[in-house]
């Protein structure tokens, strides 16, 4: 028989479970995972602690990317390809916004702006709100996923060459670069993400992907700006069909290349001011290569 | 018959305890297992991002919702724009609170009895009242009509189910391409930083903030109440990132009442700004200012013998209310919002005179007896204001903490007080100088708020709450002389949206 100790023991205890709920949950993370809660981040002088993150990933990521950061968040199911893409799976640790060579472990940096910067054509929306303490707390958190980084440094960012002046020749030899490398089979010859192999494009994973297209107003993935498109080429984007063409063209090439995606894009440019001038045409993917 | 022994009552305490704890441990399992970690779920819905995303609290909006806010309600990527949704998907969500709380009312005139009649008498005492009870319904709905142009639409009711349109406006954001160009027209709220309409506490005196609603005793200005949602205009400019944050509004002195029936032809101007600085570990602080300056009628034109004409008023008169905000943050678990305020309004308001129309704020009932039977007074030609009068003027400020031990649960502090630092005097206080405290309020307010699990999808939160309030001078007196009163109230609520 119980005594009344027993009952106001029994009644604290519940009340006090109920007020402090987290006390009694389960841990967010496997014992694996775990092991890793004592990963760091540095992004400039700001270090950032995975442990520090728990609090805010729950507020703000858990949704999509889950509690264990596999992508298998609670709204993952809504973002069903080609409409929507997957949030990404930490433990993966393949990541395709990055400053490094392809296969290799993006900078903390590169983590950061990814946070900071947002995905369009994506749910993942721009943090740039959170403090950079939070965002580098959050890089951090977001290392202790997977195992890769206990066994792997980054790779080293690549070297991007100074932007050379636009010209009518650059434009129309970025051209070439584009038929060359047969970027048109996949994002189409006007750039509007319709080439024939568009609709056949998976990621690593088995999951259908549709290439970027450079005419619906959209900001590339990656950023948007001269050097964050010349990076994609020579970076690739792991875990997709875009591969880094670091090996097939050269950093003057890809500059070329820059510059004939920009007429492409639905934002004014100088570039697509002298394409127009020009007269440019796109490419014949019918013609011999090298006249195309 | 017999009675209760003390085993008896022992064994029945014993036995409700344990039925009690019992209950407790079947809530407890059934929160603990709950999926965990809650928006206006249109939004949420929409965007597939938690409650917890866009507010510190629900309803309370933290940075990045705000800067979801600033931007018409848009994440600033492709999928803003309804096109993107599926055609199913309907941007409403209902929010209602069934409650029980306990009123307690520290000074009530009531009737005496003598041998069952009434004996002409009077006395004063306390009124305690409790019971279940239902808050007003809201329905939100809002979104991007396309993109960088979104509305929003909220119908509320009072409990009886009354209903009346308590926010409506169309927004054009990001006008050129720049956050600096955002419009917006209709009925809103303020740009107030500390949000009365995403207030955390429910009570009748703690669901509002005292600072935003302060009316010196016997003044007739109720168009300077900076929580009342307003009419008009207003533009409002943020850097990307929202740390910058400018608004100036122009609004109808109507303390948003339709139809021009209270005051037309008079207009108020409300700016503020912000600006947020990150400070590492502390978290983004945000420091700004506020001030809103405006007139309203004293004069209405009447007809009928006296009965004043809705939309007539005249004679202008003006009134301010400037003050400081800052929310700042001691890292991620504890929050601390600031507003202060100081307030002035016309002599002519100190009199009791601007509200002719005595509307209940949202078109309810209307003056309709000749002035003064019933009715404020009436700034009618040849009025003179009565002997000592002079302009009220007070300061206020409002204290609210915050301690969010998890996105789920977020315990809630909040003291204000509200200080007259000059009396309106003249017939307010029949003569002669009020005293220097008449009309002064106190009040805090504890509570928290516990959600039992959190998606993109609804919104259920355990809302437990508690506030007294002390004002001076105020009370009801069988002897002429002021008297302080004190409430009180507690409440215990679920509220919920889907």
């Amino acid at each position: 028989m119980r005594t009344r100790l027993q009952n106001w023991t029994l009644l604290l205890s519940s009340a006090a479970l109920l007020v402090f709920p987290s006390a009694s949950s389960a841990q967010l993370t496997t014992s694996d995972i775990q092991t890793r809660i004592g990963a760091e981040s540095h992004v400039g002088n700001i270090t950032g602690h995975a442990k520090d993150a728990a609090l805010p990933y729950r507020r703000y990521c858990v949704g999509c990317h889950g509690p264990l950061g596999d992508g298998n968040g609670e709204n993952a199911p809504w973002m069903q390809p080609p409409m929507y893409q997957q949030p990404r799976d930490f433990q993966l640790g393949i990541f395709k916004c990055r400053s490094t060579p392809t296969g290799t472990l993006p900078t903390d940096q590169d983590l950061f702006d990814a946070i900071t910067r947002g995905f369009d054509r994506s749910n993942m929306p721009q943090w740039n709100t959170l403090s950079k303490q939070e965002r580098a707390d959050l890089v951090a958190w977001v290392k202790h996923f997977s195992p890769r980084w206990a066994n792997e440094k980054p790779g080293t960012p690549i070297t991007i060459p100074p932007e050379p002046e636009v010209t009518a020749e650059r434009i129309k030899a970025g051209r070439d670069v584009f038929a060359r490398v047969q970027c048109w089979k996949c994002h189409g010859v006007q750039g509007m993400a319709n080439g024939p192999s568009a609709s056949t494009l998976a990621d690593d994973l088995g999951r259908p992907i549709a290439p970027f297209n450079f005419t619906d107003g959209s900001r590339p993935k990656c950023g948007d700006t001269d050097q964050d498109i010349y990076r994609i080429f020579m970076t690739g984007l792991d875990g997709t069909p875009m591969p880094s063409f670091a090996d097939n063209i050269k950093p003057e090439e890809a500059w070329d290349l820059v510059f004939y995606l920009r007429t492409f894009m639905a934002q004014k440019s100088k570039e697509k001011e002298m394409a127009k001038q020009l007269a440019l045409k796109p490419v014949d993917p019918n013609a011999p290569v090298g006249q195309q | 018959m017999h009675g209760l022994s003390v085993s008896h009552l022992r064994k029945a305490f014993d036995s409700a305890t344990s039925t009690f704890s019992l209950a407790l441990v079947v809530a407890t399992v059934v929160l603990a297992c709950s999926p965990s970690a809650n928006a206006l779920p249109a939004f949420a819905r929409k965007y597939g991002l938690r409650c917890s995303a866009c507010h510190e609290s629900w309803p309370m909006l933290n940075y990045f919702g705000q800067k979801f806010k600033d931007n018409g309600y848009q994440l600033m990527n492709d999928r803003d724009a309804p096109i993107w949704q599926n055609p199913g998907y309907w941007p409403v969500v209902f929010r209602i609170t069934p409650i029980w709380h306990r009123v307690s009312v520290g000074k009530v005139q009531v009737d005496t009895y003598t041998g069952g009649a009434l004996d002409g008498g009077q006395a004063i005492q306390r009124i305690s009242s409790s019971g279940f009870d239902l808050s007003g319904l809201d329905f939100h709905t809002g979104g991007t009509l396309e993109k960088n142009i979104s509305f929003y639409l909220l119908p509320s009711s009072d409990p009886t189910g009354a209903f009346h349109f308590e926010q409506v406006f169309v927004r054009f954001d990001n006008i050129g391409h720049s956050p600096w160009f955002n419009f917006k027209l209709g009925r809103f709220e303020l740009d107030n930083l500390l949000s009365e309409k995403r207030i955390l506490t429910l009570t009748g005196n703690g669901g509002i903030y005292q600072t935003y609603h302060f009316i010196p005793v016997g003044d007739g200005n109720i168009f300077g109440q900076i929580g009342d949602n307003q009419l008009g205009i207003e533009y409002l400019g943020h850097s990307v990132d929202d740390r910058t944050r400018i608004s100036a509004s122009l609004v109808s002195s109507s303390d948003g009442n339709v139809n021009l029936s209270t005051t037309a032809n008079a207009y108020t101007a409300f700016i503020a700004g912000s600006q947020a600085f990150d400070l590492g570990r502390a978290g983004v602080q945000r420091i700004g200012f506020y001030a809103m300056a405006g007139e309203a009628s004293t004069y209405y034109l009447t007809s009928g013998g006296g009965v004043p004409i809705p939309g007539s008023g005249i004679a202008n008169k003006g009134f301010s209310r400037e003050g400081f905000v800052g929310q700042f943050y001691f890292g991620p678990h504890v929050g601390l919002t600031v507003v202060t305020q100081h307030g002035s309004d016309n002599v002519w308001f100190g009199q009791g005179y601007g509200n002719a129309e005595a509307t209940d704020g949202n078109g309810g009932t209307t003056c309709t007896s000749p002035i003064p039977n019933g009715c404020p007074p009436n700034n009618v030609p040849g009025t003179t204001l009565p002997a000592g009068s002079q302009a009220p003027s007070w300061n206020g400020v409002t204290f609210e903490g915050h301690y969010i031990y998890s996105p789920q649960l977020i315990f809630i502090g909040r003291y204000e007080a509200e200080r007259m630092s000059q009396q309106a005097n003249g017939d307010v206080c029949g003569g002669v100088a009020c005293p220097s405290n008449l009309g002064n309020i106190s009040t805090y307010t504890i509570g928290f708020r516990y959600n039992p699990f959190m998606t993109s999808r609804a919104g259920l939160a355990w809302h437990n709450e508690y506030n007294w309030l002390h004002q001076d001078g105020t009370g009801p007196s069988l002897n002429g002389l002021f008297t302080n009163i004190n409430t009180s109230e507690i409440l215990m609520g679920l509220d919920f949206d889907f």
